[in-house]
């Protein structure tokens, strides 16, 4: 019971700490229960999908299939976060400005952020995938009863949403005004992680062979399978023996992320300087 | 105002997916590399010490005979991949340094253990 609860608690956290960022960036918005409940259900309809087809997609492409998927995946999700941070997170500022301006209430200012709830479903799914993939297993494959093996996945999960609702009420303390600003470090962070493991996938699945070697190795520091390694692992996209190819996808994210925000920021503002001098 | 900030917001999408495709996509190269087998059975992996060569890349087949699913991972060599009951899945590891490089199964961790030995 206590391997399974470990085991499940361990790919509910990454998905977890995620969707409890998400929610916290997106606190000001009306709906957004609404559709961030969405997107977690897409996730694990999704996960469903993913596990029962799990026979056929390994067999793809000489055994490589679920990896090509994971790129897949990796790679939307990468891209919902990077135009989040560039696109969105800074005209959104824009438009709550205007709409300050204006009167009107910020929350009218802002649209729904589909590329943030398309990122929750796609990490639910990944890691959901994998859950299910193995309680099924184990259920199957369990010669007595099943209940303790039950009971544990499902102390697992509920462990992963505890540590979910606590990421964000710890954020959600933090003051609107700031929150902001924070949340989208975090959410930058997240982004870069997934570009890591979009690279790993890659050099794993063949696609990419260079610089497959690790950098370092600071197993012997933080354990990537301790706990706080797991926690840094999905925070931060820590790694103890990181390749190459990982270090470069992480930093290449985080220089296009602060690049474009900077690009489109002072954009926005050279037409607001325009606009008010012309009107 | 949103038109003249898509161009140059695009050039840096294209030169970042530019920098990515340094990283070499060679798929080419993948017949060349030479093939190790592992088995799963009743939770164990067959055989537990696995010669590879060193220095190169290896394509890892692991065909999992079990009815259930089994995660193979391994910190050591920084892999994990699930491998679906029946399946018979590829993995790219390396190249490696001589060594010893310890691997696991993450659903049955307590049978299913075993060593790859690169020299």
């Amino acid at each position: 019971m206590f391997a399974s609860a470990l085991i499940v608690f361990r790919e509910t956290l990454e998905a977890a700490l995620f969707v409890g960022i998400i929610a916290a960036a997106t606190k000001e918005l009306s709906g957004r229960t609404r559709w961030l409940g969405a997107g977690v259900a897409t996730g694990v309809l999704g996960a469903l999908a993913l596990a029962a087809l799990a026979g056929h997609i390994s067999a793809w492409a000489d055994g490589i299939g679920q990896d090509l998927v994971n790129v897949g995946i990796l790679s939307v999700a990468l891209v919902m976060l990077v135009w989040h941070c560039v696109w969105v997170s800074t005209h959104g500022r824009e438009m709550a400005a205007d709409a300050r301006r204006l009167g009107s209430s910020v929350r009218q200012g802002q649209r729904a952020p589909w590329a943030l709830f398309v990122a929750v479903a796609l990490a639910v799914l990944r890691e959901g995938a994998e859950t299910v993939l193995f309680v099924a297993g184990s259920v199957s494959g369990s010669a007595g009863p099943t209940s303790g093996l039950l009971l544990g996945g499902a102390l697992g999960l509920a462990g992963g949403v505890v540590v979910g609702v606590f990421t964000y009420a710890g954020l959600s303390r933090i003051p609107t005004q700031r929150l902001f600003a924070a949340t989208n470090v975090l959410i930058a962070l997240l982004a870069a992680a997934i570009a890591s493991q979009l690279a790993k996938a890659l050099t794993q699945s063949g696609l990419v062979e260079r610089w497959s070697t690790p950098l370092w190795d600071s197993s012997a520091l933080l354990s990537g399978d301790s706990a706080l390694g797991a926690v840094l692992h999905a925070l931060l996209g820590y790694d103890a023996r990181p390749s190459g190819v990982q270090l470069m996808f992480y930093v290449a994210v985080l220089a296009l992320i602060f690049a474009g925000t900077r690009l489109v920021t002072r954009q926005l503002s050279a037409a607001r300087v325009y606009r008010s001098s012309s009107s | 105002m949103t038109s003249t900030c898509k161009p140059s917001l695009s050039l840096l999408f294209a030169l970042a997916a530019a920098g990515f495709g340094l990283a070499g996509f060679t798929p080419s190269a993948l017949a060349a590399d030479p093939e190790a087998q592992l088995v799963i059975k009743n939770h164990r992996f067959e055989p537990t010490e696995l010669k590879v060569p060193a220095g190169q890349r290896v394509k890892l087949v692991v065909h999992n005979q079990d009815g259930t699913a089994e995660e193979f991972e391994s910190h050591a060599l920084n892999r994990e991949k699930v491998i679906p009951a029946g399946a018979k899945v590829a993995l790219f590891i390396g190249p490696l340094k001589a060594g010893r490089y310890e691997f696991f199964g993450e659903y049955h961790g307590d049978t299913a253990k075993g060593v790859i030995v690169a020299e």
